[in-house]
């Protein structure tokens, strides 16, 4: 038993395949992500970046290994209670269409909420209710304009939804923010504001945050960079080897 | 509960398609619902439209042709019988009264007929119920009529008032019998029986309005003023129709065979209820096939709601993904199909049912006008309710296919789409 406080993400020894009796995409020895820590996972697309995100978020299993959130091995639950875990405990930020199309902008942001008893309560004992909760976190993000709540997601900006994404992802302070190419959607400028804001308010909330992108430059802002095509020891995809 | 709320929510948000989906399913219910209504209701009406009478004895055709037109107003009669005849049979044994009826005129749409103050008597619908006078009483003279509720409150009559018979069952007539005006004496009580819509006239009154006609025409350069009538014999020639009361129901088949057998005139003997069954075999076919094509049609709005929920599931594999994401399982996403496909099916079935309704609205005083069919506005009945529930069901039921499709789809694409 070590002294030392339980790291956020643990992965050790991991093997993964999409379909069994598939080649590994995966093949990790050791990845960890202290708790509060901003780390930048970098790799080319088809490196296994959204694997191991889907492993971190247990949506996923490895064929071997052990990942462990929290303290709390993922791959020994169920995947129902792995489920229920990362609607705990887990934030998650996508490249694009983040929001559910009929669901108004706070309902997007409190829809973690309705998952999850843990983050609803969180979200509640910091502002009240889940949807002033939602309603502060949009207004830090910037998305306090006028009449901007009313409006349907659909008619917001690229980089409007992925604030809102955002604001999901960090309602009900989960330990752990995944985001997974969040940027690159985004125009130069809004790239920088909106990983600025990610950043700062995974800091205002102790959360650990966890960035993947192929592009190397939004690395610089992190505690720690991490090249995955360094760190899985799978054969990348012999297709674009030859390519 | 979060899933359903969010199924409404994405109804709602594809108004158009669902719409669309929803106004098919309402419409197919509606017409399921509305056969079934119909076709009860028809049933009722006539089941219950004549007790209390052995026998009805018309000129000799179908057992169905006479029922219809000496109880139903439907249809007329190809020929008619003796007043000699009528008053040989009233005296057979064992026959405690008749009641002649005589059809072939029409007041403003609403058949005449001549009959005797027995009818009043005897004449018994809904198993027991005798006829009641709302205001006045049966005919005191040869020109009073006695009308149907549905009759005076249509037309507007009131006691006292005269209305003239026009000659011919047809809406429109040319001919009518000016010469001999009938004097509002009785207006009955509703029945729900074609009795709401008829003129009753005494028999000598019906006799009074052909004594100056021949052969379905007023005979040219006679007039026979209503005064003059009044003097003269009123015992008909020939009368439609009459009704048999025995005094015994074992006697029946005795008296129905003998009437049958009748030498000096081809005549029939029905017994109501025996043709009214037969009625019920002959329609029951038609009933069926309409129960078949309109379960069809259900069928076809379930359908079309299936291919629009499954040619969406393409369209959102990225929602299922964002719901994955925050923490709702696979089991959720199936929930969150079946609820669509249910909300669809439940919206559907209440506005098919809200449908029927204004339909029957809007067409209850055609039908009753047009077919004689009295179409009550009532709670749906119990069936209904389990055909709603099965349509509901089924809906359920056909939502589970697209429910299933997304439910593996959400598991194999996870947070990201992999085609």
């Amino acid at each position: 038993m070590s002294l030392e406080p339980e790291a956020t993400v643990g992965i050790d020894r991991v093997r993964f395949a999409w379909r069994h009796g598939q080649r590994d995409v995966l093949d990790i020895v050791h990845f960890a992500v202290a708790a509060g820590e901003r780390v930048f996972i970098e790799g080319p697309s088809g490196s296994g970046k959204s694997s191991l995100l889907s492993l971190i978020g247990g949506v996923t299993s490895p064929r071997e290994g052990s990942i462990r959130i929290l303290g709390a091995d993922l791959v020994r639950m169920p995947s129902r209670h792995r489920d229920r875990f990362r609607a705990d405990h887990v934030g998650f930020v996508f490249q694009m269409f983040n929001l559910v199309p009929y669901l108004s902008m706070v309902d997007n942001v409190t829809l973690p909420c309705r998952f999850s008893r843990r983050r609803r309560e969180r979200a509640g004992a910091q502002t009240g209710t889940p949807e002033a909760e939602a309603r502060r976190l949009l207004a830090r993000l910037g998305l306090d304009r006028d009449g901007l709540f009313e409006r349907t997601v659909t008619d917001l900006s690229i980089g409007q939804q992925q604030r809102v994404a955002a604001a999901r992802a960090l309602i009900g302070a989960p330990e752990l923010i995944v985001a997974d190419e969040p940027t690159s959607a985004l125009d130069e400028g809004a790239r920088g504001r909106f990983l600025e804001l990610l950043s700062t308010q995974c800091d205002e909330a102790g959360a650990s945050l966890l960035l993947a992108s192929h592009d190397p430059r939004l690395g610089d802002a992190f505690d720690r960079r991490v090249s995955l095509p360094e760190l899985n020891r799978a054969e990348s995809d012999p297709n674009r080897r030859a390519a | 509960m979060a899933i359903v709320r969010l199924a409404f929510l994405s109804v709602l948000n594809r108004r158009v398609t669902a719409g669309l989906t929803l106004l098919a399913i309402a419409l197919s219910i509606a017409m399921l619902l509305g056969v079934e209504k119909v076709r009860r209701d028809a049933r009722g009406s006539f089941a219950s439209t004549i007790s209390g009478t052995d026998l009805i004895v018309g000129a000799r055709s179908g057992a169905i042709q006479l029922l219809l037109y000496s109880v139903f107003r439907i249809g007329n009669a190809t020929n008619n019988i003796s007043w000699q005849s009528y008053r040989e049979i009233a005296d057979f044994p064992r026959v405690r009264w008749t009641v002649p009826i005589a059809l072939g005129d029409s007041h403003r749409g609403f058949r005449v007929m001549g009959t005797s103050e027995g009818y009043f008597e005897h004449y018994r619908y809904a198993r027991t119920e005798s006829l009641e006078f709302a205001v006045g009483g049966v005919f005191d003279d040869v020109f009073d009529a006695v009308l149907g509720a549905e009759v005076a409150e249509r037309l507007g009559y009131a006691l006292g008032d005269s209305l003239i018979v026009a000659h011919g069952t047809g809406d429109v007539s040319f001919i009518e019998h000016d010469d001999k005006p009938f004097r509002v004496a009785g207006i009955l009580t509703p029945t729900g029986t074609p009795v709401d819509r008829t003129v009753h006239v005494s028999l000598q009154g019906y006799t009074a309005m052909h004594v100056d006609w021949a052969a379905g025409v007023p005979i040219p350069g006679v007039r026979i003023s209503a005064e003059e009538a009044r003097t003269m014999d009123l015992t008909p020639e020939t009368i439609t129709a009459f009704l048999v009361g025995l005094d015994s129901k074992i006697a029946i088949f005795g008296v129905q065979r003998r009437i049958n057998e009748y030498r000096e005139e081809p005549l029939l003997a029905i017994i109501p209820g025996v043709a009214l069954q037969e009625l019920w075999d002959l329609m029951s076919v038609a009933e069926n096939v309409l129960r078949v094509v309109s379960s069809m049609v259900v069928v076809t709005g379930l359908l079309g709601m299936l291919t629009v929920i499954l040619s969406s599931l393409e369209a959102r594999r990225r929602e299922m993904a964002v719901l994955r994401s925050v923490g709702a399982r696979p089991l959720h996403v199936f929930a969150l199909f079946m609820s669509e496909a249910g909300v669809l099916a439940l919206l559907g079935a209440a506005a098919g049912v809200v449908l029927l309704y204004v339909a029957l609205l809007v067409g209850q005083p055609i039908v009753t006008r047009e077919f004689g069919l009295h179409l009550p506005l009532a709670m749906p009945a119990p069936a209904d309710w389990w055909i709603i529930a099965a349509v509901v069901g089924a809906g359920f039921a056909a939502g589970s296919i697209p429910a299933f499709r997304a439910y593996r789809l959400s598991l194999a694409d996870g947070l990201s789409m992999r085609i």
